[in-house]
């Protein structure tokens, strides 16, 4: 079944005598530190192999796909709906985010333009996501710091918004809701007024995040300079998201190269990039983005078109041949579906770029010579979903 | 407590098994009470949640119920692990907080044994911690262990100056070592004149209150000064091996800590046991005694556990740079400044 | 047609660069650009791209492997065949998808220039005896982790990779999971129940869906 052929051997044994060299190598000097994978401060089962020389870091290993779920592999079996119930689970905390890219690729290849109040409310549901991941980061940066009350703020504050996606989609985490063409259904009533009511909590748990968190002198000492990436690395790295914009990149998927289906041209925000491209610009561009993603949906909720929620498609999807590449400005970042098609009720391949796999691919680099409790700060800024990671 | 135990005629050895008593019990009901109000209550509150709610009405008997489950776990002690000194060592941490409770007066005759050299004994005591968590983070054959002794030791060490510092500054002002000695002279002072509030000596030791509120947080390593047990980094730091009673013996001895530190700083600065007004040597302060010194500390505790609850950690150097570079000069000149207005005054 | 244009322009520019090594291409207009170049020069393209295109931004690299599936889609499913009571039937020809294609497997990786906003897929044939490619890590530091995932994967070397281990598997795992002849372990594990594609909508049977709107 295998063929294992000369080169893939050879290949291993060069493998195994590079880690063996690696190994000698580090012996003699530091001690070798696992954090993870069961770790607090990781999102979940990463494992960081860190070689210390008393608190000064060597280098850095993360090792990832303790979470790997095969994904790219299962959709090659699965229906174009049934494929959007699993990507739900990439980056479970901002879960419609996943979706969106594979619908709107998927839309490319077919041709169809989802009406425009599905469109509205899709791009509305994009930017709850947002909302629900980065008040999760904020929260989660203040308890890996230590100051663990500002933890309880932002799940106590986030409920709101999970509310809102729940009256909507029926689901808090896995709303599994955009359909080639649309959404699966409309709006409840009364559902406008409670999502600003949303918004509001989160405005004022962005302002106790900014007092409690930010404006800490003890915070700022933790994340000034800690992990400062320039703006080629980053670049040649893949970072995105934030991660990218807290170097100075300035580009959000949002604003440039939007691809059709999502309603961000009719929308008045702002882009915002911090030139330093250390841990606190990295958190601080999160904090401001969730202010400005509540500013987008109010925007959003005021102009709702009417109309149909969801485009004349046919009950059983058969995207035409072809190949189709869509990204979007997810929560963690830039996420791109490739998806390769020919014709049939299944996709033929489906790549998944995630955020998270770049952003922390950059963690050896940056973590050389680092303090170890610097690597939790940089982890914490960075911020990845283990599921994005390892798909 | 001499003076009364003395009139009774009572052998030495058993006046002394007395005192013992009633400090073994004195530990964990402090303890306990710090425990619940702060860790579980006040936390709570601050963090917009109810807390425990199960054990007891309204969740008061929440640490009976810990102890009681941490006290019926298996011991496990880890198989590279050296067994004596792992078994020793929260006894040790344990011991020097009982000796702090030997000096701290509830009244000019509630005390265990009324040193004339309290509070350098108390200084002096507290110290002996650091071996315990070395003891416990070497013992323990687990690298995050090692790591968070290392780190402890640093920061215990480098915190103690700054404490003693700003404790010799109360001490060049009321003239004496004594515990007792120092609330009498609170009691007996004057703000200018105006003696009705006697002179606590915060008033006059503010920096030195400052300073030895945040040693005082570092010595019980907590956030901000929390590396050694940096929940989100290390896991437990020193403690992490420990598990069921000896892990008990930690948790005891780090409230029981806090309670007496609070109670220290209370004597040193707030007046201890002292109510303005009434003489220190009347009846009444066998109750009222107990009574202010236990609010004092409540408000100091208070405190101590606001600023754990909001502050990020300090990263090591930063914690060590804050105390060799800003405590121990600020402390310094606090004592110039105190000397010299001593003798103008 | 602007971006047609652009795109077009971008195509050139490559061409002059690289010369023989762009074996094929294909623009979507207004959308996408994808270019396929010889083995050899996977590297020279890589920088070529970076250099001339200005494409900094390194966005992935995978590898797809064309050959049809001989299990189907379901029909992992043991009953399904006994049931169907059909042979396993004939998987298709092999096609290629944009861009064209001679062997089984591709590595395809895509890089964006983040100022003019643009993107470009490249695309190489893998050979099917020698499956070998320079590695892309000078040129674009993120390639690493990608081209790791890609040889653990489809088994596709890396010639001159730094540190070529697994990424998500095992270090003992035998065979590369996402090739075709590679069955999906989880239907081999647990028949799958059958074909049951879609179910009917509660209340609704008509092929199209009309939304109230509020």
């Amino acid at each position: 079944m295998t063929a294992v052929s000369d080169h893939d051997q050879l290949a291993a044994m060069a493998a195994q005598a590079n880690d063996a060299r690696a190994n000698i190598e580090f012996e003699d000097d530091g001690m070798t530190l696992n954090i993870g994978p069961q770790h607090p401060a990781t999102h979940g089962t990463l494992r960081i192999v860190a070689k210390i020389d008393g608190e000064q870091v060597i280098s850095a290993e993360p090792i990832a796909g303790y979470m790997h779920r095969g994904y790219e592999k299962l959709t090659e079996v699965r229906t174009y709906p049934q494929v959007t119930t699993l990507i739900n689970r990439i980056d479970w905390l901002g879960s419609f985010a996943n979706e969106v890219p594979f619908i709107l690729a998927a839309e490319k290849l077919m041709d169809v333009e989802a009406p425009p109040r599905a469109q509205h409310i899709r791009t509305i549901l994009f930017e709850l996501s947002r909302l629900a991941n980065i008040s999760l980061f904020l929260g989660d940066l203040a308890i890996q710091l230590g100051g663990l009350s500002l933890g309880f703020y932002s799940f106590r504050d986030r409920e709101f918004v999970l509310n809102q996606i729940e009256a909507v989609t029926g689901g808090r985490f896995h709303p599994n809701f955009d359909r080639i063409g649309g959404l699966k259904d409309d709006l409840p009533k009364g559902w406008i007024a409670e999502t600003k009511v949303a918004m509001e909590k989160m405005r004022s748990f962005c302002d106790e995040a900014d007092d409690l968190l930010f404006g800490n002198e003890i915070f700022q000492k933790r994340t000034r300079g800690i992990g400062v990436i320039p703006a080629d690395v980053a670049k040649s790295y893949g970072l995105s998201g934030p991660n990218a914009r807290a170097s100075g990149i300035d580009w959000d998927l949002r604003r440039d190269n939007c691809p059709p289906g999502l309603a961000y041209d009719k929308v008045d925000w702002k882009v915002w990039t911090h030139p330093d491209g250390d841990a606190f610009a990295r958190s601080w561009i999160r904090l401001q983005e969730t202010r400005e993603a509540t500013r987008i949906v109010d925007q959003l909720l005021d102009t709702i078109p009417s109309g149909p929620i969801m485009a004349k498609v046919p009950r059983i999807i058969k995207v035409p041949e072809g190949e189709a590449w869509v990204a979007t400005e997810n929560p963690l970042g830039e996420m791109g579906y490739y998806i390769v098609s020919k014709g049939d009720l299944v996709p033929f391949r489906v790549k998944i770029r995630s955020a998270s796999f770049n952003n922390v691919s950059i963690v050896p680099w940056v973590c050389r010579g680092v303090y170890v409790p610097d690597v939790i700060s940089i982890l914490a800024s960075l911020y990845f979903i283990l599921g994005d990671i390892d798909r | 407590m001499t003076h009364v135990l003395s009139s009774i005629d009572l052998a030495y050895w058993q006046s002394t098994l007395i005192k013992l008593i009633v400090a073994a019990i004195l530990v964990p009901t402090t303890a306990l009470i710090l425990g619940i109000v702060f860790l579980f209550k006040v936390m709570s509150w601050m963090q917009s949640r109810k807390g425990p709610q199960e054990a007891g009405p309204r969740g008061l008997l929440q640490l009976l119920a810990d102890g009681a489950k941490f006290v019926q776990k298996e011991d496990l002690i880890p198989d590279k692990a050296d067994r004596f000194v792992f078994k020793t060592a929260p006894l040790v941490v344990l011991m020097s907080t009982l000796l702090l409770y030997v000096v701290l007066p509830a009244s000019q005759h509630l005390v265990i044994e009324d040193l004339d050299v309290g509070i350098f004994y108390a200084l002096a005591v507290s110290s002996l911690s650091v071996i315990g968590i070395l003891m416990a983070g070497w013992a323990s054959a687990n690298k995050y262990s090692l790591m968070g002794a290392l780190r402890a030791g640093g920061q215990l060490i480098a915190y103690e100056l700054p404490m003693v510092l700003a404790v010799v500054g109360v001490v060049i002002q009321a003239g004496t070592l004594s515990l007792n000695g120092i609330v009498q002279a609170q009691a007996n002072g004057a703000i200018f004149g105006f003696s009705a509030l006697g002179n606590p000596f915060i008033l006059t030791q503010f920096v030195g209150f400052f300073i030895f509120l945040a040693a005082v947080q570092a010595e019980l390593t907590q956030t901000p000064f929390d590396m050694p047990v940096a929940e989100s980094e290390i896991v437990g730091g020193y403690q992490v091996e420990y598990s069921g009673f000896r892990f008990l013996f930690f948790f005891l001895a780090e409230f029981a800590t806090a309670f007496v530190f609070a109670g220290i700083a209370a004597t040193l600065f707030l007046g201890g046991y002292w109510f303005p007004g009434v003489d220190t040597s009347s009846n009444i302060y066998w109750i009222l005694g107990p009574a202010v010194l236990f609010t004092k500390i409540m408000a100091v505790a208070f405190l101590i556990f606001w600023v754990r609850f909001t502050y990020p950690r300090f990263r090591e150097d930063q914690l060590q740079a804050f105390a060799w570079k800003w405590l121990i000069p600020i402390a310094l000149v606090n004592i110039l400044a105190t000397g010299i207005l001593k003798v103008v005054f | 047609m602007a971006t047609d244009e652009l795109r077009e322009g971008l195509l050139a520019t490559l061409r002059a660069e690289l010369g023989d090594a762009v074996v094929g291409s294909h623009i979507r207009p207004g959308d996408d650009l994808w270019v396929r170049v010889t083995a050899e020069a996977w590297l020279t393209a890589g920088e070529a791209v970076k250099a001339t295109l200005g494409c900094t931004y390194f966005d992935f690299l995978s590898a797809i492997d064309w050959l049809p599936s001989p299990f189907g889609r379901d029909m992992d499913s043991q009953e399904d065949l006994l049931v169907s009571g059909a042979e396993a039937k004939e998987p298709p020809a092999m096609t290629t998808g944009y861009a064209g294609g001679d062997t089984r497997m591709q590595v395809f990786a895509r890089v964006s220039n983040l100022e003019r906003h643009y993107g470009v897929t490249l695309k190489v044939d893998v050979a099917d005896d020698d499956p070998t490619l320079p590695t892309w890590v000078p040129v674009y530091a993120g390639a690493n982790w990608h081209e790791r995932e890609a040889w653990e994967m489809y088994g596709i070397t890396f010639v001159g990779h730094p540190h070529l281990v697994h990424m998500y598997l095992p270090g003992d795992f035998e065979g590369n999971p996402m090739r075709k002849d590679f069955p999906l372990l989880a239907r081999r594990v647990k028949p799958w129940p059958g074909i049951v594609d879609v179910e009917p909508m509660p209340g609704g049977t008509d092929d199209e869906e009309d939304g109230e709107s509020e």
